[in-house]
């Protein structure tokens, strides 16, 4: 296996509030290989977004964080703000949820790709820069006889196929795209995915792919982490947690999917934890169908339940369970509304 | 056809019209002539019976939301009626319509910005009560606000009536939003995408809601989303949308079993499947949806058609996006050889079934000529080619007599209604 090209070891975030410190990270380990997609999934509020901007080291200012954040031998988290900044765009590149908001609409897309090119390799001449960003572009499927227009004149989805064009255009080792088609119609969706699932096989750029979407996981990643509560509960090959899921919040999560097949509804009762506070052992007892005794008492370890693959249950250590401590957790009924 | 049990029309819409002027000048607004328009519902027809679930499906700028906004007077249609229980609603003034809309209510789609934040549950959920005057005295109004949170699952309801907005998660203010639309009672509930911007984990809880109010009070639902699986769960009828028109209508066993419209068959292959071994292979249409201002000629579909024939609509602007999408596929060098034969690429934007490429200044028109001979050759199996009767070159450029084509109506087939002309009777 390649050495990861990312390596996120222990990492921690938190957010200072007033009621004490917001944990959105807490102790997250995954490694990225080089052209690998990798989805991370969970519901809101679980942590994903502040995962995928502590690993290009865009954290707000206030932000504490510990832990690793390993490219190329060095921690990103402990450079300096201008070293981070010159390796952000050629190295660790960004794709948003808004396109709109992130061109800007006084400039032509000719101008977006020749600034960024100006700066990160200002060794390229004009009309050097230009096939670049033309092949960028055609890579996406934008004509190049639009080259010269202004971001309003093409829509959504065009628009989300330049912002991966323009992250592209540096080939940067390591892409973080935080839902790039939440705000897309299903064919443009569609569209986008199969693009993402091309880059795997014509580049080496990894991919950290965040969505709440697990039908574009099965399709666009190679491996999937499951997020929740600020921790990755379970980690493995995409085909085998989207079939085989063996965290219960992976599989709560899958039955909650409204697809195709779907023939009755299921939802996952409650709602994720304050961060401030969240629940002791495992966050995901107070929800979890199979709690037991022990799930709100004790962490659980992380277990390798098959190859490449890790879950963060009770469930899998059940012979180290002390005796008694295996039985059904009670908890009070949750109300109907008690939810996200 | 197995329509569900058709007790009897709710609402009836036929020919419903609502078009937007676009950049009118003072003289065309007077007149009420000239002008563009953007049709963005454009002849739409249908009933809705009693206890039914109607889903309107299709993408951004189809039209569902304003059609869905229509049906309440919410936009003022431009021609054509609504009739609920046999009275008509379209070209009633607003002081007429505002106390039918008792009876038509609507949810919005962003539970964060449709509730007011500076009112408690209690006020939010009393206004519709007071407006309407369907409680006297405070104490039947508390009661009735506190009934009604039961019964959207906002228990305790006395913890949630003194809640603000800002208390709540996006799910529970969802439900305030169902609750202060079923508060006065309605006949129909138009929810316009009401679980597109909520967690997975909770949408079922909120269609599972809808579903239960459906059965225990009686309610009518006109479903607007672009969400193709949960309307299959949902609805019981589906009308997929696409530029303002239904393009294919049917019970929700005929559009999922058997789709007619290239768009529907499409759309069905294009929902991300979670479950990778019961993924369908993709078939993308090209492109995406036209600007609605300037609608393609013939069936609107027909750019995008993997299965489009010669009667389609062919024309001039899809003879630019061919030649836009072969220089994206062919790479720099054909683009570099190509691209100059070519003059003025938005002279081809003018919609007509006789289009004129005009060549590059300075090249031989049979140059140009011979290129899209060329690409002809090379490309038998695109669906334009059907429509071009011929081509030949003039003075300064290439002129291309395209088959007219032909607007279609909802057909019948053997299954659904279809605007497609693959359905065309003989």
């Amino acid at each position: 296996m390649a050495d990861p090209v990312l390596s996120l070891r222990d990492l921690r975030i938190w957010y200072g509030a007033e009621r004490g410190a917001v944990r959105a990270v807490d102790g997250v380990s995954l490694d990225l290989l080089p052209g690998e997609t990798v989805g991370l999934v969970g519901e809101s509020g679980c942590g994903k977004s502040t995962l995928g901007r502590g690993v290009i080291g865009l954290l707000p200012a206030g932000a504490g964080h510990a832990g690793e954040v390993n490219y190329k031998g060095q921690n990103i988290l402990e450079l300096k703000p201008k070293r981070l900044r010159a390796m952000r765009g050629p190295e660790l590149g960004m794709i948003f949820q808004e396109p709109m908001t992130r061109l800007n609409p006084l400039m032509k897309i000719s101008d977006h790709f020749e600034e960024v090119l100006k700066i990160h390799e200002p060794k390229l001449s004009r009309k050097e820069a230009r096939n670049r960003a033309m092949e960028a572009l055609r890579g996406m499927g934008i004509p190049p006889t639009r080259y010269k227009q202004y971001p309003h004149e093409f829509s959504g989805g065009m628009r989300q196929r330049i912002m991966i064009a323009l992250a592209l255009v540096l080939r940067p080792a390591v892409v973080v795209a935080d839902e790039p088609t939440t705000a897309l119609d299903v064919l443009v969706e569609a569209q986008i995915i199969r693009i993402l699932a091309d880059l795997r096989r014509n580049f080496d750029t990894a991919l950290l792919l965040i969505t709440h979407n697990l039908g574009i996981v099965a399709e666009a990643c190679d491996r999937v982490a499951v997020m929740y509560a600020g921790r990755v509960v379970e980690q493995g090959p995409a085909y085998d947690i989207t079939t085989k899921p063996s965290h219960p919040y992976s599989r709560e999560l899958l039955r909650s999917t409204i697809s195709l097949s779907t023939t009755e509804l299921h939802s996952i009762p409650g709602a994720p934890p304050d961060l401030v506070s969240p629940p002791p052992a495992c966050r995901f007892h107070p929800r979890c169908p199979d709690a037991m005794q022990i799930c709100a008492q004790q962490w659980p370890t992380t277990v390798a339940t098959s190859p490449g693959r890790r879950s963060e249950c009770w469930l899998h250590s059940k012979d180290q369970i002390p005796k008694g401590l295996d039985a059904p957790l009670e908890r009070e009924a949750l109300a109907a509304a008690e939810e996200a | 056809m197995s329509a569900p049990v058709a007790t009897k029309n709710l609402i009836e819409v036929r020919d419903l019209q609502v078009h937007f002027g676009l950049n009118t000048s003072f003289k065309s607004r007077l007149t009420g002539r000239g002008g563009a328009s953007v049709k963005a519902v454009d002849g739409v027809s249908f009933d809705l019976a009693e206890g039914e679930v109607l889903g309107l499906v299709g993408e951004s700028g189809s039209g569902k939301t304003t059609l869905g906004r229509a049906l309440l007077g919410l936009v003022r249609p431009t021609a054509g009626s609504v009739k609920l229980r046999g009275e008509e609603l379209v070209g009633q003034p607003e002081r007429a319509l505002r106390p039918k809309r008792r009876h038509l209510q609507m949810v919005f789609q962003d539970p964060h910005a449709s509730l007011n934040p500076g009112m408690t549950l209690q006020t939010a959920l009393a206004h519709p009560l007071q407006i309407h005057k369907l409680t006297s005295g405070n104490a039947e109004t508390e009661a009735k606000v506190r009934e009604t949170l039961e019964l959207v699952g906002l228990y305790p309801t006395e913890r949630f009536a003194t809640s603000y907005p800002s208390d709540l998660s996006g799910g529970q203010k969802q439900r305030a939003a169902i609750a202060r639309a079923i508060i006065t009672g309605p006949d129909l509930v138009v929810a316009d995408e009401p679980v597109s911007m909520l967690d997975m984990s909770v949408r079922a809880k909120i269609l599972d809601l809808m579903i239960d109010l459906k059965h225990r009070i009686g309610l009518t639902y006109v479903y607007v989303t672009h969400d193709l699986a949960s309307a299959k769960f949902f609805c019981d009828r589906v009308a997929i949308m696409y530029l303002g028109r239904i393009v294919e209508i049917g019970t929700v066993d005929e559009i999922f079993e058997n789709p007619k419209h290239p768009y529907t068959q499409a759309l069905i292959r294009a929902i991300p499947e979670p479950n990778p071994d019961k993924a369908l292979p993709r078939d993308l249409p090209r492109g995406e949806i036209p600007d609605a201002a300037r609608p393609p000629l013939g069936c609107a579909f027909h750019p995008r058609c993997p299965k489009a024939f010669d009667i389609c609509g062919w024309e001039s602007r899809d003879m630019r996006a061919i030649l836009e999408q072969r220089w994206v596929e062919g790479g720099e060098d054909l683009y570099n050889a190509e691209r100059p034969l070519v003059g003025d690429l938005e002279k081809l934007d003018e919609a007509g079934h006789d289009a004129f490429v005009p060549a590059g200044s300075g090249k031989d028109p049979g140059a140009l000529l011979a290129m899209l001979e060329k690409i002809r050759e090379e490309e038998p199996d695109e669906p334009l080619w059907k429509g071009v009767n011929a081509m030949n070159a003039e003075a300064h450029g290439v002129r291309i007599a395209f088959e007219p084509g032909i607007d279609p109506p909802l057909y019948d087939t053997d299954s659904s209604r279809a605007a497609c002309l693959l359905y065309k009777p003989e």
